[in-house]
């Protein structure tokens, strides 16, 4: 064959390599949302993070804004240190309280924000005020209470 | 108690373990030599381009109708599984994932060795028995420079972009398959696969899987080649030593890197 033939099919074939990459990258990956963009670091404290894990997603209002990075256990406060790296392009108010939220009733828990009426925003690296954070919900500890709940209904009825 | 018959299969034994042992020491030696001779091929890129023609781009119908199948399959199965749990929609990730992350990269590698690796054993093996090999030192011609270096090179660009090739025709075929036949739904397919697939976890790690993959299985196919004995027997032997080696290589080296890559989360 003539090796501008083969040249020719050589080029095509990158070409189809190459371009089966960034279908992947963009449409199959999340590198079009939320990939190498800027992204800045807040903190939570939680006592409870449940089943939330590195990467999970950051959302507010639905919308992915962000992921978790890291998970620590603080050994002096006894709760668990939770840092986000947060989209740049959204800023949050001092005021904005975070909790840990289930997708679904067997989904993946994920932070969910929700925005304050303060008008400063959060700076990076601060720390979301323990008194705006909400725990995950512990299945057993929901049905427990439960049972107490209807115990002392059946007590006092009688 | 030390008969005839067990001193000779004691000494097979030890042959057989020194043999190995020497070979894999040739073949590191072999390696070594190649990537210290590749800047020549490097500079005539014409020599890989043509390597590039017979290990890539012939290998791409393979690759594209296998890895339409593949997907196909998996979108059949997978939604047959998620259909118990009602999460039909999470389709799109199941076949993305095991996709990108394993049967991309492994399937892909197995059809590379088999169609491209056991090519190179074959031709370089019998360049050694007609005493091409020979012929080309007697010009002063470097045969490692000429004629292996340049296929090395060509194997480890070609296999992962026929990984690439082959996950993103199963991702197609999946999306064949579950949506346009079966009817999942079109938007969840899509916007739970991006959520779930991330580029560095996921798409870079398989990159990286195919990029070893390709290395192993080129340096296997073109040692055998080298080192096949120069008969009939010995290519044909040097041949399918390639296929089982670069097999069993790939699905070993898969076991590690996978354990490396995503032991914790």
């Amino acid at each position: 064959m003539e090796r501008s033939t083969i040249d020719l099919w050589v080029g095509l074939f990158m070409v189809a390599g190459l371009g089966a990459l960034t279908i992947l990258a963009l449409k199959v990956g999340n590198m079009g949302s939320l990939g190498s963009s800027d992204t800045y670091a807040l903190t939570a404290e939680f006592t409870n993070i449940g089943g939330l894990k590195p990467r999970a997603a950051v959302k507010s209002s639905g919308v992915v804004v962000g992921r978790v990075s890291s998970i620590v256990f603080d050994n002096d406060k006894f709760v668990a240190r939770v840092t986000m790296n947060i989209d740049a392009r959204y800023k949050f108010p001092q005021d904005t309280s975070a909790s840990i939220l289930t997708a679904g009733l067997l989904g993946e828990q994920y932070i969910g924000f929700e925005g304050g009426a303060e008008d400063k925003p959060l700076a990076p690296g601060t720390t979301i005020k323990p008194g705006l954070t909400q725990s995950a919900v512990v299945l057993e500890k929901l049905i427990s209470q439960f049972m107490m709940n209807k115990a002392a209904e059946g007590s006092s009825a009688k | 108690m030390f008969n005839r018959g067990s001193i000779i299969n004691i000494r097979g034994v030890g042959h057989h373990t020194v043999d190995a042992v020497l070979r894999l020491g040739y073949a590191t030696r072999f390696i070594a030599l190649t990537l210290l001779n590749s800047g020549p091929s490097f500079r005539r890129l014409h020599l890989i381009i043509r390597e590039l023609y017979f290990t890539g781009v012939l290998s791409m119908i393979i690759i594209l109708v296998s890895g339409l199948f593949v997907g196909m399959v998996l979108g059949f199965q997978g939604y047959q599984t998620l259909k118990t749990y009602g999460s039909e929609s999470a389709l799109g990730v199941l076949v993305s994932l095991s996709l990108v992350r394993e049967l991309g990269p492994v399937v892909s590698g197995l059809l590379f060795a088999s169609r491209a690796g056991s090519a190179m054993t074959a031709e370089i093996g019998l360049m050694k028995t007609t005493e091409q090999l020979s012929a080309m030192e007697m010009m002063a011609v470097d045969p490692i420079a000429r004629v292996v270096a340049p296929r090395f090179w060509a194997g480890v660009i070609s296999m992962p972009l026929l990984a690439a090739v082959f996950s993103a025709m199963g991702v197609y075929g999946g999306y064949l398959i579950g949506v346009v036949l079966i009817g999942v739904d079109d938007g969840s397919f899509w916007s739970q696969m991006q959520a779930a697939v991330d580029f560095r976890e996921d798409i870079v790690n398989g990159v990286i899987k195919s990029v070893v993959f390709g290395i192993a299985v080129t340096w296997i196919a073109l040692f055998e080649g080298y080192d096949a004995p120069p008969t009939a027997e010995g290519v044909s032997g040097a041949t399918t030593r390639t296929v089982v080696t670069s097999s069993l290589a790939i699905l070993g080296l898969d076991f590690i890197l996978t354990a490396f890559m995503f032991q914790g989360a």
